[in-house]
């Protein structure tokens, strides 16, 4: 017996990102627009789907990512949105494996926008790619306007960005200026828009902002 | 759990490193990136466990940490972000995140081979 070293260089991501690859690849060939949809527990994540999916002219698929129950699964159902969902059983947060068994018992029958609401978490969620087209981060004014300096990973990777619950502002100690200037520094280019799950406001400029960039994927149905 | 499966693709990559020269791992050197989301002392705790009973029973986990660095808008320069800043201590422009950070991979493995494979 004797000794050698290995060159190896391999990158750990390596296998999630060829499923993820795949899955894409799948939902694209569908007309599927996927969106990974990522915030703390708690950040009106569910709530935005609900908004955003009455908003959007075409058809809307979700699947819901939680480590136990299917609370959301059923909340959208009862509003006729067609919803599936994994449960991780204490992984937290989706990765591509998961959802590309997931999308293989779905039906796509129309084009459309499939929105995959991750594990609430603002940490794993945007280390794993899933197979999506963008990530939606969505924060809330009481997560405190110090998440893009505590967890910048998820503001540097976004594609879109939300701050909900904006009615509580008056309440809450949430600094704007000091949140954004964090968010600027890490993602300068991604659109910000200010919600509100209670009355609605500010979700009409996202679906149109959404339904232009996935129109290319979709086709020109999701053109409102 | 975060770091329970990729430490399982930690120990597929470096078996799989082992059966192509027939032989077993005695040690791993990992490159990982601060702002990767992953914990060494946590991998090494799963790697423990989860390597039992593989060619990597026994093997050495050797961690390379690397901090991340940001890049000045202005001036170019890569540095260290402090706590709630993003302000280049060169000129005082603001930085932007780069990759240095983020890695995360198998640099290479140490095996214990066979004679017959020289």
């Amino acid at each position: 017996m004797h000794m050698i070293s290995k060159d190896v260089q391999v990158d750990i991501h390596a296998r999630n990102e060829h499923v993820a690859e795949h899955v894409h690849e799948y939902l694209t060939a569908r007309g599927i627009f996927t969106v990974n949809v990522m915030g703390a527990p708690g950040a009106g994540k569910t709530t935005t789907l609900e908004k955003l999916i009455k908003l959007l002219p075409g058809t809307s698929y979700v699947v819901e990512g939680d480590i136990e129950s299917d609370i959301d699964t059923e909340r959208l159902r009862q509003q006729k949105i067609s919803a599936s969902q994994i449960n991780t059983f204490g992984a937290c947060h989706l990765d591509a494996p998961l959802l590309h068994n997931a999308v293989h018992t779905m039906e796509f029958a129309a084009p459309g926008i499939l929105f995959v609401e991750n594990v609430g978490n603002l940490v794993c969620p945007a280390e794993f790619s899933i197979g999506e087209d963008i990530k939606l981060l969505q924060v809330c004014v009481t997560d405190g306007s110090d998440k893009p300096y505590k967890y910048p990973l998820a503001f540097e990777k976004a594609d879109v960005i939300l701050l909900s619950k904006i009615d509580l502002l008056p309440y809450v100690d949430f600094n704007e200026e000091f949140f954004l200037k964090g968010l600027r520094h890490l993602n300068p280019e991604a659109p910000f828009f200010k919600v509100n799950g209670k009355t609605g406001a500010g979700y009409d400029q996202v679906a149109a902002w959404l339904s232009k960039r996935a129109s290319a994927v979709t086709g020109a149905g999701q053109e409102k | 759990m975060h770091e329970g499966p990729v430490t399982e693709e930690i120990i597929r990559i470096a078996c799989e490193a082992a059966a192509e020269q027939k032989g077993r791992v005695t040690a791993i050197n990992l490159v990982v990136g601060e702002d990767s989301g992953f914990i060494g002392e946590s991998i090494q705790m799963y790697f423990d466990v989860l390597s039992e009973g593989t060619a990597c029973t026994g093997a050495r986990l050797h961690l390379e940490g690397v901090k991340p660095k940001l890049r000045c808008t202005r001036c170019g320069q890569l540095f260290y972000r402090r706590p709630f800043s993003f302000t280049c201590p060169a000129c005082g422009g603001d930085g932007r995140p780069t990759e240095i950070g983020k890695e995360f991979y198998v640099k290479n493995v140490e095996l214990e081979v066979p004679d017959t494979c020289i």
